[in-house]
């Protein structure tokens, strides 16, 4: 399998948060999901990716090209769409296309208008008019009209209504249908992912807890509910984090087969979903 | 072919469209030579992951349900007759259990239901 991206030690320091040797790949013609708390390192890493701000260590290649010294070539096949679109607001979407087009050898402007109908957007609307939703649609239009490889996002369902969301994840299908192309999506909203995501990336605290097929995980984590006292949390194969209430022990296991095998049935062992493991992961370091 | 994936059973997806598929193979709904969609064309009208559709291909392959050549796609494998023959004899089996179960509850001897069987059988002629 080629890799559309591949990320290695990657390290980015701040005053009170720092992104430590992340390293992981995203593999091409598939959805890659990225997912985190707020203030985990999702933007941070995307911005890497896009030389929006400068890494303190580690490597960055994209479709096998570093992504500093072929920064050119390497952004003209990216469409990148940020979680709040910037453009000046008193332009015109059509004026903004034309200005943006010499960049994009294979800018085609009859398939951005195609997509502007297709949006129910026009050309003529001034930038200042649109809601966010449209902003967000216009930025996939610009990506899908110079033939992007990559659409990089950054939680572009923040803030959208469910209809928006289920159109924007339909497209994203649509797009995947060649299977040259990649898409690599971060989200807190990991509902959307759940459904269309092939790959989950998740990343904690500058970390990357796991990086693995969407299916895997969720065939394989679980979350065990038993009454108090019947089980310990150390008792838990796997066990990556818990909550212990008066009445109940929570716990998350990457590993439910050995947990529904050592534990049997006096406790419940359900599948855990993808919310299940951000929630339990977060907390489960102060706690455990 | 038709397939309703369900996101409250407990059954992983691609086990879904396993059953599915194989059902409808069975029950002659998809014949010998039939298209199948692409991997990633299912993928995208049902709104899942391209790898839940790669494995629920891989597994029909494996179990000789459907055959997939490369670069023209996947289609509904030549049958083995003995195969076919053997899941339709578990269907009639699986039949013949519940009336077996019925009558029990009924109290109904072996005897009796032997009796039945054969009028019922020759009754169809």
């Amino acid at each position: 399998m080629d890799n559309a991206i591949e990320i290695l030690g990657l390290r980015k320091a701040y005053k009170r948060f720092a992104l430590d040797d992340v390293t992981f790949n995203v593999p091409q013609g598939y959805v890659m999901g990225l997912i985190g708390p707020n203030g985990a390192g999702k933007t941070t890493v995307i911005k890497l990716i896009m030389n929006l701000i400068r890494r303190n260590a580690g490597e960055v290649r994209v479709f096998g090209l570093d992504n500093l010294r072929h920064e050119r070539e390497v952004k003209a096949r990216i469409g990148f769409v940020y979680d709040v679109p910037r453009f000046p607001e008193d332009l015109r979407l059509g004026q903004i296309a034309s200005a943006l087009a010499p960049f994009y050898p294979k800018w085609d402007g009859g398939r951005f208008l195609a997509l502007l109908d297709e949006f129910e957007l026009s050309s003529r609307t001034v930038i200042k008019k649109l809601s966010h939703g449209m902003k967000m649609k216009f930025a996939l239009a610009l990506a899908l009209a110079h033939d992007a490889d990559l659409i990089l996002m950054d939680e572009p369902t923040a803030g959208l209504d469910p209809v928006f969301r289920f159109e924007l994840l339909e497209k994203l299908r649509a797009f995947i249908q060649d299977e040259r192309k990649t898409v690599l999506f971060s989200s807190h909203i990991t509902s959307d992912l759940e459904r269309v995501a092939d790959f989950i990336t998740f990343i904690h605290k500058g970390r990357i807890v796991f990086s693995a097929g969407k299916d895997a995980i969720l065939e394989s984590w679980g979350v065990v509910r038993a009454s108090d006292g019947s089980v310990r949390p150390d008792d838990i194969p796997g066990l990556r984090g818990y909550k212990q209430s008066e009445f109940s022990l929570e716990a998350l296991t990457s590993d439910i087969a050995a947990a529904r095998k050592r534990l049997g049935g006096s406790t419940a062992c359900d599948k855990a979903s993808l919310e299940d493991i951000m929630f339990f992961v977060s907390r489960g370091e102060t706690h455990a | 072919m038709k397939i309703v994936i369900s996101n409250s059973s407990p059954d992983p997806i691609y086990e879904q469209i396993t059953r599915q598929v194989k059902a409808q193979i069975i029950s002659a709904d998809l014949r010998e030579g039939d298209p199948l969609p692409s991997i990633r064309k299912l993928a995208q009208d049902l709104q899942i992951s391209v790898i839940t559709t790669k494995r629920a291909y891989e597994e029909l392959e494996k179990e000789g349900f459907i055959d997939t050549v490369e670069g023209k796609g996947s289609f509904v494998a030549m049958q083995n007759k003995e195969l076919l023959r053997e899941k339709k004899m578990k269907l009639v089996e699986d039949k013949l259990s519940g009336a077996v179960d019925e009558a029990k509850l009924l109290g109904i001897g072996l005897a009796e239901l032997k009796e039945m069987l054969v009028l019922l059988y020759k009754e169809r002629g």
